[in-house]
């Protein structure tokens, strides 16, 4: 085959490489609401995170506003402590809410961001004070059942 | 004493094993050392990704397609009775993207582009056309061998990707075109799913280690080859059955490391 | 496969920088003392041969007789077990990998069916090592290659591939490649086998006009003796791995030594047994009591 025709099969071939990834980034992935570069880092305690993973969105009023990075145990006070990282257009004040909440009844686990209305805005590597864990199931209908039996009292 | 010979037997074959994985190593660390040939005349490798990358395409490409209307038709028929048919894409997309995507592309290309390869330097080999190479004052791993090997590890990730892009596309075609489940959701659940670092950067990842363990085999069988008819047939088999005996262990081994515990 | 490593893995030599270029008195290739044992079956035993420029040599024996090895030996593929050869001055097993290459470029090789590059035209076969080897323009090396195939009698068949050639006229495409970069020392593994009278001629006058006009070395390894008898000009017979007889090619015709005898004649059986070695016939059939 003549070499013109060979670069041109070749060309073609790895420019449709390349669009099935790019397709894959933002079509398929989220790299259309990736900014890694212009995000800053808030962090939070909670008792328990129930089945929180890191990846998991992070939303304020339900949108999508950044993801959390990295989840590790607090040794001194036994407490989840979960890092994430916020489009920094996004700017919450001090006393928000952080609590971790599941969409659907059985579906994935995510963050959920409810500001609250300090002057003062949180910033890099700040810590969110006011937290609520995760709901559990088997704490929720333990409380369930001893209910039962108080209001049977 | 059938005991000491069958125990005599299998010795011999771990060793021949052992040999063939250390000449196996040796023979890629010279393709790497005579890689300059390939950038430098890039024409060459240009040669060979039109062989193993636009010949395979076809192959790719309907695969893929079917693999992501399959994956659409069972995918939504398990998530229905859970009532989570809106999760559909995330399935469809979780499997291509980390799974399927990679491995079946590899596999596909195992059998087309490497046996090919395998075959085509076998002959070589045995026609003496890679000794007259070497007669020649040229070094036959760099002017032949090298820039097989580098459109090998240049296409694989490419085709890959065209493999799950296709196969999400069947999925779609499947899931929101056919069935009906509601486009907005099918597309909005994939993306809050999907990480770009995470699942399609480690995808891209495991097809690029495919595509060198997939070339380095097909290209060692070939130029190990016993250069008879019998010989080659026999090499183009071990490719096509090493390959993707070595691509399923990579995965295993690869999936532990990328998405453990997460 | 073991060897091509080997080759590549060989340790680094000190380069032999003996004598400079070659004295016009030198021999083109020394041959001295040497032996080859393949495992521990020895193929070569003290071959002792001097090749000097513009000869036509031709080596000879039965198949199996360690034509084809020596033949390797003297393009480096393989390495002595003991003696050393010389070519151009420099010892073959002492070179590194560039400094064999670099001999290897003034050395051709026609290879026993060719060995074309099934891949390429005929034109880019003969273009090859021009193209690997110098940076000429394009413009020079296909009128270096018409007049290689000129010189074969193949002009016209440039455009073709050589699955469309026949056995000889691929022998003789092989033929302009070899001496596309007009190579000092021309090697000719049975470039006889397998061919037709006609092509057979033309191979053989090919070789002897084409060594007389490159002013080259050529050395052909072959069992056909009426064709050689014709073209060379000394003749090395070899048999297990000795040389047994040698001389000009008048001198063998009238050799009565009855190896030489039995082998120029073709005679069926003689000091090379009809019989390979094997255990009593009768009990191999079954019938001694």
């Amino acid at each position: 085959m003549e070499r013109t025709a060979l670069d041109l099969w070749v060309g073609a071939f790895v420019l449709a490489g390349l669009a099935a990834l790019a397709i894959l980034a933002f079509k398929v992935g989220n790299l259309s609401s990736y900014n890694v570069s212009e995000s800053y880092q808030l962090k939070a305690n909670f008792t328990n995170i129930g089945g929180l993973k890191p990846t998991a969105g992070v939303r304020s009023a339900g949108v999508l506003i950044g993801r959390v990075t990295d989840i590790k145990l607090d040794a001194n006070r036994y407490e989840a402590e979960v890092t994430m990282s916020i489009d920094k257009r996004y700017q919450f004040p001090k006393d928000t809410l952080i609590s971790i909440l599941t969409s659907g009844l059985l579906g994935e686990q995510y963050i959920g961001l409810k500001p609250g209305a300090d002057d003062e805005m949180l910033k890099d590597k700040d810590m969110i004070k006011q937290s609520r864990s995760a709901m559990v199931l088997e704490d929720l209908i333990g409380q369930f059942v001893a209910g039962k039996a108080e209001s049977a009292k | 004493m059938p005991l000491i010979r069958s125990m005599r037997n299998i010795g011999h074959r771990s060793v021949d094993t052992i040999w063939r994985i250390g000449f196996a190593a040796r023979f890629f660390v010279l393709i790497l050392l005579n890689s300059g040939m390939s950038f430098r005349r890039f024409h060459l490798t240009v040669r060979e990704l039109f062989f193993t990358g636009v010949m395979s395409l076809i192959i790719i490409l309907v695969a893929g397609l079917f693999v992501g209307v399959v994956l659409g038709l069972q995918g939504y028929e398990t998530l229905k009775s859970y009532g989570s048919e809106s999760a559909l894409g995330t399935l469809v997309a979780l499997s291509l993207v980390r799974e399927l995507g990679p491995v079946l592309a590899a596999l596909l290309f195992a059998s087309r582009a490497g046996s090919a390869m395998t075959a085509e330097i076998g002959l070589m080999k045995a026609t003496e056309q890679i000794a007259a190479m070497e007669m020649m004052a040229v070094n036959p791993i760099a002017r032949v061998v090298a820039p097989r090997f580098w459109a090998g590890v240049i296409s694989m990730p490419l085709l890959a990707a065209m493999f799950s892009a296709v196969g999400v596309f069947g999925g779609y075609l499947v899931g929101v075109v056919f069935i009906g489940v509601d486009e907005g959701s099918f597309w909005s659940q994939m993306q809050s799913s999907v990480d770009f670092q995470h699942d399609i950067m480690n995808g891209v990842l495991k097809s690029f280690v495919f595509g060198v363990a997939v070339t380095v085999i097909s290209l060692f069988e070939g130029f190990d080859a016993p250069p008879t008819a019998e010989g080659v047939s026999g090499a183009t088999t071990r490719t096509v059955v090493q390959s993707s005996v070595v691509v399923l262990l990579l995965d295993v081994v690869l999936t532990a490391i990328m998405f453990r515990g997460i | 496969m073991l060897w091509m490593l080997g080759g590549w893995f060989r340790m680094r030599a000190p380069k032999n920088k003996s004598e400079g270029s070659v004295v016009s008195l030198q021999p083109i290739v020394e041959i001295r003392d040497v032996n080859f044992t393949y495992d521990t079956r020895p193929v070569l035993k003290g071959i002792n041969m001097t090749f000097h420029k513009g000869k036509v040599i031709a080596i000879m024996g039965g198949s199996g007789c360690g034509k084809t090895t020596l033949f390797r030996l003297i393009g480096g593929a393989l390495k002595p077990t003991k003696g050393e050869i010389k070519i151009d001055g420099q010892v073959m097993h002492e070179l590194d990998q560039a400094g064999l290459y670099e001999i290897r470029r003034k050395m051709g090789v026609l290879f026993q069916f060719g060995a074309l590059f099934t891949d390429m035209s005929v034109y880019d076969n003969v273009a090859f090592q021009m193209r690997e080897h110098t940076d000429l323009p394009e413009e020079m090396i296909r009128d270096l290659v018409m007049m290689k195939l000129h010189a074969v009698g193949l002009r016209g068949t440039h455009a073709l591939m050589p699955a469309e050639l026949s056995g000889g006229m691929a022998r003789r495409v092989a033929l302009a490649r070899t001496i596309a970069l007009d190579p000092m020392l021309i090697l000719y593994d049975e470039p006889f086998a397998g061919l037709d009278p006609i092509s057979l001629t033309a191979i053989g006058s090919s070789i002897r006009q084409l060594n007389n006009a490159l002013g080259a070395t050529s050395v052909v390894v072959t069992h056909d003796v009426q064709e050689s008898l014709k073209i060379v000009d000394y003749i090395y017979f070899i048999s297990d791995g000795v040389i047994v007889a040698e001389g000009t090619p008048a001198e063998i015709q009238a050799s009565d030594k009855p190896f030489v005898h039995q082998f120029v004649h073709g005679e069926m059986d003689g000091p090379v047994p009809f019989q390979y070695p094997g255990g009593d016939y009768k009990t191999d059939l079954g019938v001694s009591a």
